[in-house]
């Protein structure tokens, strides 16, 4: 009958064994289980060889007593517990056989009947409750793969969703670089903006540098020829007076003076279109001032003339002024406006010269600048003989960088910079008249009172 | 001698006045002054005849020294007028340009008044 405890203990192993299956356990379980069934074959063996029945009665109650002991201490093994339970009855019955058998030798015949039941019941027990734990077991095995496919789709989302966020960031870098580069890109644009406009004042300066060189040469000379013919006339101012004729002497002396307050005047000017000059030049806006705008579209409207016969000598025109009287003085911009006018002018001369190319001797060029006033508004008139303004380019030519000159002659910015300054800068407004092949009218309204 | 002087700068009258004065006040010379090449014409075609030299600036508004000059070579006066073109830009151009439309002379400002006063003196003699 010991091949019972046997298989009993091979049973619990086993059972043990797979119940530390389903999760993941220290290596040294499976040593011990494989240890365990090891030393149960073993001794199942020696039992076969000694033939000692009796003490491997107690030596395998001993080995189930121990094994359902670690099945209770070890709370990993508690799936097998109802299992491990159920093997005690048998334990139990088997030590009573057992103590019985080693107190009466007539164990055999009183009680063997009762104990032979009791134990096939305690078998039969050990079996259902072996076979049901078994059951129990592949239910929650498959529970646990369940569980365990659950877990490993959870896993995948979730690396999935790591797998986005990383998507999600790169993306997300990349359009802040991509943003960051606009930005770039913007504000070098508006630099590039900034050195155009400075290029082109730093254009219509050269072009003016030619007439302001005339406008200079001509004041110096008045200079020059007034001071020497006034050491001339002193001289024969002497002469008259050590003749004694002191009535021409006298009217020299008036000549004398007169010629220095032509070379004062002359002198002024000069100053004043050095001034000017440097207004223009300057880089930062300068400040409001009142301003004479007759003086001032008097002086560009030269300065424009002689830049443009500085570069084609054989250009001629007309400048004809219409300058209200009694203008009152207006509070502006001076080198501003100025080169509003100076950018009107040229361009008044440059209509001019282009359509002389092609119209006949009889065609005079003529560029004509009027002001007047109301209560509210002064108003500056640049008026041209010239090539007209073509009726589908006339709303285009205030745009930034359009030009109807050859690439490299024009910035496109002239009037679009004298749009700004006039109607930003002064809340004025320009208006535009132009026939093609008759010419064009450029107004300036400028508010008096700002 | 009658020499006619266009400039558009009006002071150019008293300079010259001035500069002449001695000569004006002999009588050796007599100048009249006109502000533009059209008034310069129309003086001339008005009372031109006695006009022996025209002192002419060349960049004038409207019509330049140059239009003159070739209207007065144009109009095949009885007498031809001697005409000295002046001009702020020496250059060749102009030069060249007054001298093919028949210059007699040409100066460059500013008018050296002495060498003026010998090339007179040599016209009249």
């Amino acid at each position: 009958m010991s091949i019972v405890p046997f298989l009993i203990a091979v049973l619990l192993v086993r059972s043990i064994r797979n119940t530390l299956k389903t999760f993941n356990h220290p290596k040294k379980w499976d040593q011990w289980a494989n240890g365990s069934n090891s030393a149960i074959v073993f001794i199942f063996i020696i039992q076969i060889i000694f033939r000692h029945e009796h003490i491997f009665d107690w030596i395998w109650d001993f080995i189930l007593l121990a094994i359902v002991g670690i099945i209770y201490q070890e709370e990993q093994l508690h799936p097998v517990k109802a299992f491990g339970l159920s093997i005690v009855p048998y334990v139990v019955v088997s030590l009573i056989k057992n103590g019985l058998t080693l107190f009466s030798s007539e164990f055999d015949n009183k009680w063997s009947g009762y104990v032979g039941t009791a134990q096939a019941f305690a078998i039969v027990w050990i079996f259902a409750s072996w076979f049901t734990s078994n059951r129990q077991q592949k239910a929650m095995e498959k529970e646990r793969e369940k569980r365990r496919q659950e877990e490993e789709l959870n896993r995948a989302i979730a690396a999935r969703k790591v797998e986005l966020e990383a998507m999600v960031k790169e993306r997300t870098a990349a359009l802040q670089q991509q943003k960051e580069e606009l930005q770039h890109a913007l504000a070098e644009l508006r630099t590039t903006q900034d050195q155009l406009i400075q290029s082109e004042k730093l254009a219509s300066l050269g072009e003016l540098t030619a007439g302001i060189a005339h406008e200079i040469q001509n004041p110096l000379n008045f200079v020059n020829n007034f001071s020497e013919v006034s050491a001339e006339l002193v001289d024969e101012m002497e002469e008259e007076l050590e003749k004694g004729d002191v009535k021409e002497a006298s009217a020299i002396a008036a000549d004398i003076k007169q010629n220095l307050e032509k070379i004062r005047h002359h002198g002024k000017r000069a100053d004043g279109i050095v001034k000017g000059m440097l207004q223009h030049s300057r880089n930062n806006s300068g400040e409001r001032q009142l301003t004479d705008i007759n003086n001032l579209a008097d002086e560009y409207l030269r300065l424009s003339y002689h830049g443009l016969r500085a570069k084609d000598k054989t250009f001629n025109a007309t400048m004809t002024t219409h300058f209200a009287e009694n203008l009152p003085k207006i509070n502006i911009v001076p080198q501003d406006i100025g080169r509003v006018l100076l950018n009107l002018f040229n361009n008044a001369f440059y209509a001019t010269q282009q359509k002389q190319k092609t119209a006949g001797a009889a065609y005079k060029p003529e560029v004509t600048v009027s002001t007047s006033f109301t209560d509210t508004f002064l108003e500056i008139k640049v008026k041209d003989n010239g090539m007209g303004i073509p009726e589908e380019i006339q709303d285009k030519i205030l745009q930034p960088f359009f030009t109807t000159k050859p690439t490299g002659e024009g910035t496109g910015l002239g009037l679009s910079l004298s749009y700004d300054i006039v109607v930003k800068g002064h809340s004025g407004s320009i208006n535009i008249n132009s026939k093609e092949g008759v010419g064009s009218e450029f107004i300036i309204n400028l508010p008096l009172r700002t | 001698m009658k020499v006619l002087v266009v400039d558009d700068e009006p002071d150019v009258q008293p300079l010259f006045m001035q500069r002449f004065r001695k000569e004006i006040k002999n009588r050796e010379v007599e100048f009249s002054f006109a502000l533009s090449g059209e008034e310069a014409l129309n003086y001339l075609h008005r009372d031109g005849s006695e006009i022996v030299l025209i002192l002419s600036d060349i960049n004038m508004p409207g019509m330049s020294g140059l239009d003159l000059l070739k209207e007065i070579r144009h109009e095949h006066l009885s007498a031809p007028p001697y005409v000295m073109m002046i001009t702020a830009y020496g250059d060749q151009e102009n030069y060249q340009q007054a001298m093919q439309n028949g210059a007699n002379d040409f100066l460059t400002k500013p008018v050296d008044f002495n060498s003026l006063k010998e090339k007179l003196k040599t016209f009249v003699s």
